[in-house]
């Protein structure tokens, strides 16, 4: 019972986020408004029993990329979003697009319902951080190795392509 | 049975001798060409003459296939070659008269350019004239029979850088098209009622058949093959194609136009008797045109004035002598007729050649006159000629001419009427070409003092300046005063030909002397068993076929008081044309032109050709252009073919155009066709039933 | 309990709300929030289903996948910070030189 207002509360605010961020003409407003989406999603992990996951999410995510996104506002002094039509397409027949996907996707889970079942909060065993680790490191080492890779090139692609050419 | 006689040689003979000369000819001079040709000619007519005479030792007919050709289902036509009686007199005449015309043409083209590629078209069509009448089956002769209207078509436009030249060729050769297309009918009508087209079976099969008193189907078969026969010899009303034929070099209209090729239609009827003998009504009716073919032609070649043209003419009238003879079932006859034909007209159109020549160019006979003196030899060899084909006794025409005249009148297919105009035709032919040879050889020389009257003139323009393109290498033009000495005689190349045709015309008529004149027709005898072969023998209201049931038509045994009156009447009104020709333009030459003055229309008529050309040009051949350029060429090629083919470019260009929109740089239409995509391939996946 | 289904069309109707997002906005940095958006949506699918697994594997081996599925979340983010340095870089060049954050003037790419 509890479990259901809480994930209602939380779904409601992580909707209300996403849809401001739509609204908003200032993108630092957006920004904030992602923010409070990924919050509201950490704490659904929560409800979910996975705390790793929550605890990332507020780490990595709406700690270091949301900050960068904010210092990306703040140095290029975005203003607030000019009109401009560019594509009619993209009005016309991506929108309905867009709302046929979502109608489709949840019409499946709709009707779907029965068989899927329900969510318990879990035990402890399900989102503790030392299984997570132990399998991110002996059976997803090579992945793991390869992230650290990946990162490296964009952290190199992203000095690159931030200098100011001279 | 084993090929002893391996008949095959026969044409292949002139083939060989047209590929080397085609192929290799341009790089030969003149001597070598010709000794190619001449020898690949004399090699087939010697080979022919021992095969004959070791056939008829062992017994005619002679008939061996050599190979199949095709084979499909139960139908097979095999490459076969068939010698009996009938075929013997054409490979004889075919070999014996073109080898003759390719030695005159040795002298006649010597100047002219194109040599080699003369000779290749020349033995080509003796390879395929060679074919048609040694065929044993009707597939190989329509090979044949295509062929030589392909090697016309090659050697009418010869001269192919003139208009007119190509002109007629294509027209014998689209006109010929129209038999064909017939005698192809008729073929496909023999294999489908007796399952092969080899004549021994063919006439096998229809031996068993009664003859037909109705529009049966030996009639349809026999009237297609007719019509295919009409349209290679030049009958009503597939003529059109003969005169215009004479843009050809002359050695050409002796050869194809006289003596051999167009006489393949005769040949097929004979072939054929069976078939006709036993249709009724398809005998009328080619009795019926050959008649009017005869008389037709006979008057239009009396008001031409071109001496080409007025033996072109008269070619069409003798052809339907011809066939007027196959029309009242005496086959041989017309055989006969079509032999002594090809003497005496070969050497006609071989003296007309020498005569322009001598005159270096001049084919219009009102600018000839007073030659016997300055040709003497070309001359008495057209003198005689003129003789043989006006039907004067002894010469060869008579004896040919009134057996078929006798036969129309006698023979129970025959008619009086068709007699009455056949001998009016003879008259007529006599009178015109006596007209040909006063004009040309009496009176005095009018060569460049006359002027000619405009519409004449146009008529004949085409042919006259097409000759006198030609000779233009040898120096000659169009100017009366020729470039080396003046009139003069043909060099003995081409006078040896002459002389041996002159003899032809003498004594070739010998042959067929009939029973009442005290001669033993040794012709009519020869070609009996051909004839035996295929006549009917069951029982009909005609009582002569039964009691003769064993003997051919010709042996009949007639009234001889009969047989003389009708000899002599036909004697009489050639004489009777002579006259009239002789006063008319001997005694009294200003006479013509006041006569036509006063008949100005009809003469108008007749000399433009009763304007049948202009007709069928009105009835067909503008309607089929305007067809052609309106619906098939506008319509189907343009429209619709490279419509389609445009069409498909254009439409994937203008696809192509559609879709480059989509690449317009804007990144939003592109996550908009996305997440469009995605849209669609969830709602497929669904519909795949992934979500159930 | 919270039905499964709950979970999966809440992280629908985020993902189209970003792809909506993609789809209106103009400015360059906020449709790069929008994707942003479109990967939490993702991640919640995730670990949505890594907890049912948890709750309703058979065999032994099974046992793997609800852990998994959060490895995966890791991995996701990782990238997902990656790119988004990456792609500010890129925003950035772009700004020095086209002086604009909107999209639609940066449409050199046409054909």
């Amino acid at each position: 019972m509890v479990h259901e207002i809480l994930f209602v509360i939380f779904g409601l605010i992580c909707v209300a986020g996403a849809v401001n961020l739509l609204v908003q003409r200032h993108p630092i407003n957006s920004a904030l408004s992602l923010v409070v989406v990924m919050a509201s999603l950490a704490l659904i992990y929560l409800l979910l029993g996975a705390e790793f996951v929550a605890a990332i999410q507020v780490i990595v995510y709406a700690g270091a990329i949301m900050v960068l996104f904010v210092f990306v506002i703040m140095l290029l002094n975005a203003g607030v979003e000019e009109r401009s039509t560019g594509s009619k397409v993209a009005l016309l027949l991506g929108i309905p697009g867009v709302i046929v996907l979502g109608c489709l996707v949840g019409w499946i889970m709709i009707s779907n319902n029965q068989r899927l079942g329900g969510i318990r909060i879990n035990t402890a065993d399900f989102g503790d951080t030392h299984n997570i680790a132990r399998l991110l490191f002996q059976n997803f080492l090579l992945p793991f190795e390869i992230t650290s890779v990946l990162i490296l090139i964009a952290i190199m692609g992203a000095v690159v392509l931030g200098r100011r050419s001279s | 049975m084993t090929d002893t006689l391996h008949l095959w040689v026969i044409p292949l003979l002139p083939l060989a001798g047209a590929a080397i000369n085609g192929l290799f000819g341009r790089r030969f001079n003149n001597a070598v060409v010709s000794a190619v040709a001449l020898l690949s000619t004399a090699a087939s007519f010697a080979y022919a003459l021992w095969a004959i005479t070791q056939a008829l030792h062992m017994g005619l007919p002679y008939n061996r296939s050599v190979a199949t050709w095709i084979t499909a289902g139960s139908f097979s036509a095999p490459f076969g070659f068939y010698l009996d009686q009938l075929s013997i007199v054409m490979v004889l005449v075919v070999t014996g008269v073109g080898f003759l015309i390719h030695v005159y043409s040795v002298g006649y083209m010597a100047h002219e350019g194109g040599f080699y590629r003369f000779f290749a078209y020349l033995n080509l069509f003796m390879f395929f004239m060679l074919t048609l009448v040694l065929a044993n089956n009707y597939l190989l002769m329509f090979v044949g029979w295509e062929g030589v209207g392909l090697a016309s078509y090659l050697l009418i436009g010869f001269f192919f850088l003139k208009d007119s030249a190509a002109d007629s060729g294509k027209k014998a050769f689209i006109v010929n098209r129209i038999g064909d297309f017939a005698f192809l009918i008729g073929m496909f009508l023999l294999i489908k009622h007796f399952g092969t087209l080899n004549f021994d079976g063919v006439f096998k099969a229809v031996s068993g058949m009664p003859v037909e008193a109705g529009w049966g189907l030996l009639t349809i078969i026999a009237l297609c093959l007719m019509v295919g026969a009409t349209g290679k010899s030049a009958q009503v009303p597939l003529y059109v194609w003969l005169p215009d034929a004479m843009e050809g070099p002359t050695p050409v209209s002796a050869l194809i136009h006289a003596a051999t090729m167009v006489t393949a239609g005769i040949y097929m009827i004979a072939r054929s008797n069976a078939i006709f003998s036993r249709s009724p009504h398809a005998l009328e009716v080619v009795a019926i045109i050959g008649c009017i073919t005869a008389i037709f032609a006979a008057t239009m070649g009396m008001a031409q004035t071109d001496i080409k043209r007025v033996l072109a003419y008269s070619t069409v009238s003798q052809l339907g002598y011809m066939f007027l003879a196959c029309g009242v079932a005496a086959y041989s006859a017309g055989i006969f007729h079509l032999m002594t034909h090809a003497f005496f007209k070969a050497l006609l159109f071989l003296g007309a050649g020498s005569v322009i020549h001598a005159l270096g160019g001049e084919q219009d006979m009102r600018r000839m006159g007073g030659l016997w003196k300055k040709i003497p030899w070309t001359h008495a060899v057209m003198l005689t000629a003129t003789l043989a084909i006006a039907g004067i006794p002894p010469f060869a025409g008579f004896f040919s001419k009134d057996e078929i005249l006798g036969q129309v009148f006698s023979s129970p297919h025959g008619s009086k009427v068709l007699w009455v105009i056949g001998v009016i035709t003879a008259g007529l032919t006599s009178f015109y070409m006596f007209r040909l040879y006063f004009m040309t050889f009496h009176g005095e020389l009018r060569l460049g003092k006359v002027d000619i009257g405009e519409e004449a003139h146009a008529t004949t323009a085409p042919a006259h300046a097409g000759h006198g393109a030609a000779a233009h290498s040898h120096g000659h033009g169009d100017d009366p005063a020729h470039g080396h000495g003046g009139v003069h005689e043909s060099p003995w190349v081409m006078l040896g030909p002459l002389v041996v045709l002159a003899i032809g015309s003498i004594v070739a008529g010998w042959v067929g002397i009939p029973a009442f004149m005290h001669g033993s027709n040794n012709f009519g005898q020869f070609l009996a068993p051909v004839i035996k072969s295929g006549a009917p023998t069951s029982p009909t209201a005609m009582e002569h076929v039964s009691e003769a049931a064993g003997q051919p038509r010709e042996e009949q045994p007639e009234n001889p008081g009969e047989e003389w009156a009708l000899a002599s009447t036909s004697v009489v009104v050639a004489l009777i044309g002579l006259l009239i020709a002789w006063y008319l333009y001997k005694k009294r030459p200003e006479l013509p032109a006041r006569i036509t003055a006063r008949m100005h229309g009809i003469y108008l008529t007749v000399l433009h050709k009763y304007y049948i050309d202009e007709g069928y040009g009105l009835l067909f051949v503008k309607p089929l252009l305007a067809l052609s350029t309106v619906v098939f060429w506008r319509g189907v090629d343009q429209g619709i073919i490279d419509g389609l083919v445009n069409g498909a470019g254009s439409a994937s260009k203008g696809i192509g155009g559609e879709l480059r929109r989509m690449q317009s740089g804007n990144i939003r239409s592109y996550a908009a066709w996305v997440a469009l995509g995605g849209a669609a391939v969830i709602a497929y996946m669904i519909w795949m039933g992934v979500g159930k | 309990m919270v039905p499964l289904a709950w979970y999966l069309i809440l992280s629908a109707i985020l993902f189209c709300l970003g792809v909506l997002g993609f789809l209106i906005k103009r400015n360059i940095i906020t449709i790069f929030m929008s994707i942003e958006l479109m990967l939490n949506a993702v991640n919640l699918t995730f670990v949505a289903f890594a907890n049912y697994w948890n709750q309703h594997a058979v065999a032994v081996s099974d046992k793997i996948v609800p852990l998994s599925g959060q490895v995966f979340v890791f991995f996701v983010m990782v990238v997902a910070a990656a790119e988004a340095a990456v792609g500010l870089a890129i925003i950035i060049a772009v700004f020095r030189t086209r002086e604009t954050l909107n999209v639609d003037r940066v449409n050199l790419l046409k054909l």
